[in-house]
């Protein structure tokens, strides 16, 4: 790894022990400055000894659209659940699948990674593959009826993407959004 | 005691435990890993996700509340994860059912069977070889 500036690795590091001492104190279930202060410890014991890549770099959070693709998301998870527990007991089962490829506009790995987390969970797909070096996300459909409805799942993928960097992309992230529009 | 505290976590729990029973029957009648592996993620997820609700509504304490909390957001973060893994390699070991798809973006041609219908075993000869393989 390439030595950086000590107070950039700070400011890469400070969420992640935000978000590890969050999860030590829900797992202990009580707000305590003792559970703080050994959730501080063990934090720091974590990136010290498990020292990780960080992925948060250029990220800007945005309220508004993130709550917009917090919606987004609720609404698509009942829908594909619905959607998949239909066609589990439907007497005619899996009908037509398919495997496709979309390219993605942003270059961010914190991105990718979200939107193929999201991707799985929405209606009808799942990721197969993720290619970092062309942002070329590779997903399975459940239940395509034509070339009509994969058209259509493509740009459910890409919606997806427009909203997560609407919501945390950096400028940067933007512009490559428009460039491609 | 009774209340509407009590049937709205009654709901969610019925709802969580039906939306599981039918992640449990994709997975049995769904044709190949690929599929399954959507019966795996999504319905199983929401249902998961419901049970935590109902459990949080009915239990007392929030201890219990944040620990399902942390529960939920894992179940979230991981739920895809396993399941990309697992039909990645089910893609790679050619268990797909090819008959099923309407297209295949991802074929490179190194692996483009005409009759393997998929469900073959993992270690089934690719039927046109690459070249690139001696001795094919």
């Amino acid at each position: 790894m390439s030595v950086e500036p000590a107070a950039t690795r700070l400011r890469h590091q400070v969420p992640l022990v935000i978000w590890l001492v969050l999860v030590w104190i829900l797992l202990w279930g009580t707000w305590s400055w003792a559970n703080v202060i050994s959730g501080l410890l063990v934090a720091l014991a974590v990136l010290v000894f498990l020292p990780l890549p960080h992925v948060v770099g250029g990220v800007r959070v945005r309220p508004v659209p993130l709550l917009v693709f917090f919606g987004h998301f609720a609404a698509d998870l009942l829908v594909s659940a619905a959607q998949v527990a239909w066609i589990a007991v439907r007497p005619g089962g899996v009908r037509q699948a398919a495997i496709v490829r979309v390219q993605l506009r942003t270059d961010s790995d914190l991105i990718l990674t979200m939107v193929a987390e999201a991707t799985s969970l929405v209606p009808g797909s799942l990721v197969l593959d993720l290619d970092r070096e062309e942002r070329l996300i590779t997903v399975h459909l459940l239940h395509v009826d034509d070339e009509a409805a994969v058209a259509r799942e493509k740009e459910d993928v890409l919606r997806t993407e427009t909203r997560l960097v609407r919501a945390i992309g950096s400028a940067a992230d933007l512009a490559a959004l428009e460039a491609a529009a | 005691m009774s209340g509407p505290a009590d049937v709205l976590a009654i709901a969610c729990l019925l709802a969580g435990a039906l939306l599981c029973l039918t992640a449990g029957l994709g997975l049995v009648r769904f044709p190949d890993v690929l599929t399954r592996m959507h019966a795996g993620t999504k319905p199983q997820v929401l249902g998961v996700l419901l049970v935590m609700v109902g459990g949080a509504i009915r239990l007392n304490g929030w201890s219990a509340t944040w620990m399902l909390l942390l529960v939920a957001v894992f179940q979230l973060l991981t739920a895809p994860v396993s399941a990309h893994m697992i039909s990645r390699v089910a893609y790679r070991r050619r268990h797909v059912r090819r008959d099923l798809l309407l297209v295949d973006e991802l074929g490179d041609g190194s692996h483009q069977d005409t009759v393997y219908r998929g469900d073959e075993p993992g270690d089934a000869p690719p039927e046109h070889p690459p070249r690139s393989v001696p001795g094919g």
